[in-house]
């Protein structure tokens, strides 16, 4: 337990994504779009062993708090992730994402017949048919996603 | 209720008022048999804007306008419009709500009518949006089955050919799930139905999927037939091969049931050979002659015109 607690240390202020399934850490990295320009500290660890059984990736983020909108983008990779917001070494607040019920400017529709992908003054809109598997359906072309194309869309 | 609502998708219709139309496009159908067009419309104009070239479509929810006494602007070449100029269809559905009561649109586009849905006010009907939807093909197909069986139930329905890309038989399938009827998918494997969308036919509907026409001919009450494409096979001799064994002729036509129909959304290539014209069974051509009645139902229920 000790090694661990050194491999993915506390955080002072910032923000902490656990239960990321493993492997989406870099999505959600790519999201957050956390690259070599930031200015602040990020720790990540991919396939850790979890509590509940099984791998998770966790991502923490040293002085950086979330949108809405991040929160949202995260809610369609990361189905089930914790947010734990930190506030002097303390969780001041902790919730799993929420997919919303509405998809709106997030995901790309991949129907290129489809009108959201031509220059029309709206943004993508997808309506969510199911949280648990996700699937979403465009609003425009009626197309449905699953899981995997929700992520390469994002 | 239709009043002063979109028509996008068959889905965006109740089955209350899908057998609202049905009985309203009988009566229309007998107005037009006596030659008597009802001037219900006189104020009224429709704009049509297709940005995609269709004459029976278009020709129809012309027809069907005039005979109400209504109206109808249209813009009918594109590439002389302001759309050749850049404009969005956003701004063009803009400048045909200030000229019309009512707007029908067709564009090659998937989900254009929908979007039209959110720059008006008025009333839209999607005439056809690429290979998406086509609810006004699909209220007719529901009427010429009605107005054969005199209902929607108690039916064995037998889809043939293209299930994959054909927009008609997917509008159908949805609409025909929600009545008592069997429904069978006949189609080359590689045309079959995609997956996706059998997923949004109801648990509860029997839907039969197989690739043989033997399989279905005679139990069916209704065979809907569709144009298999010769552009969706890159093996031009697999296309040879299947057209075969999915055509209709005088001998297949003879294995149906004596009150079964045969339909076809149109325009037909060699999915129906010309001797099956002749034949009890073909009502393609009916079926075609009803997008008047049925469009002159859906206009006025749409502009609360009785």
């Amino acid at each position: 337990m000790a090694e661990r607690t050194l491999l993915v240390s506390k955080i002072n202020n910032g923000t902490v994504i656990d239960h990321i399934p493993p492997g989406k850490s870099f999505k959600v990295l790519s999201i957050l779009s956390i690259d070599s320009r930031i200015s602040y500290t990020v720790t990540i660890a991919v396939h850790v062993l979890s509590k509940k059984g099984g791998y998770k990736d966790i991502i923490k983020i040293e002085d950086r708090f979330l949108q809405r909108d991040e929160l949202d983008r995260i809610s369609m990779v990361a189905p089930g992730a914790t947010i734990s917001i930190i506030k002097d070494y303390e969780i001041v607040e902790k919730f799993t994402v929420k997919i919303p019920d509405e998809i709106v400017g997030i995901v790309n529709c991949p129907n290129q017949n489809c009108i959201s992908n031509s220059r029309e003054p709206i943004k993508s809109r997808f309506v969510v048919k199911s949280q648990k598997p996700i699937l979403i359906q465009c609003f425009y072309c009626q197309r449905p996603l699953t899981d995997l194309e929700i992520i390469t869309n994002i | 209720m239709l009043f002063q609502k979109s028509l996008v998708s068959i889905e965006d219709v109740s089955t209350e008022d899908i057998e609202e139309i049905l009985k309203i496009s009988d009566s229309m159908v007998k107005l037009l048999e006596a030659h008597k067009n009802p001037h219900s419309m006189d104020s009224y104009v429709m704009a049509t804007l297709f940005f995609e070239p269709s004459t029976r479509t278009r020709l129809s929810f012309e027809s069907a306008m005039h005979r109400l006494g209504g109206s109808v602007l249209s813009v009918s070449d594109v590439s002389s419009s302001s759309v050749a100029k850049g404009e969005t269809l956003a701004d063009t559905i803009r400048m045909a709500e200030a000229y019309s009561d009512i707007i029908v649109i067709r564009h090659p586009l998937e989900g254009a009518a929908r979007l039209a849905t959110q720059f008006t006010a008025k009333p839209i009907i999607n005439a056809g949006d690429g290979s998406g939807q086509h609810p006004t093909q699909t209220l007719l197909d529901l009427f010429t089955i009605w107005k054969e069986f005199h209902s929607l139930d108690g039916l064995n329905v037998s889809l043939v050919g293209d299930l994959k890309y054909g927009r008609t038989v997917h509008s159908l399938i949805m609409a025909l799930s929600r009545y008592d009827v069997n429904i069978n998918l006949v189609s080359p494997p590689s045309l079959r139905i995609p997956d996706h969308f059998l997923a949004r036919i109801p648990k509860s509907k029997k839907v039969r999927i197989t690739e043989s026409l033997d399989d279905v001919i005679d139990s069916s009450d209704v065979l809907y037939v569709t144009r298999i494409q010769k552009e969706r096979f890159a093996d031009k001799n697999e296309y040879l091969g299947l057209i075969g064994s999915y055509s209709i002729d005088e001998v297949i036509a003879g294995k149906m049931k004596k009150s079964a129909i045969i339909m076809h959304p149109l325009p037909r290539v060699d999915e129906i050979k010309p001797e099956v014209d002749f034949t009890g069974n073909a009502r393609y051509f009916r079926q075609a002659s009803y997008g008047v009645p049925v469009r002159m139902a859906l206009i006025s229920l749409m502009m609360g015109v009785s």
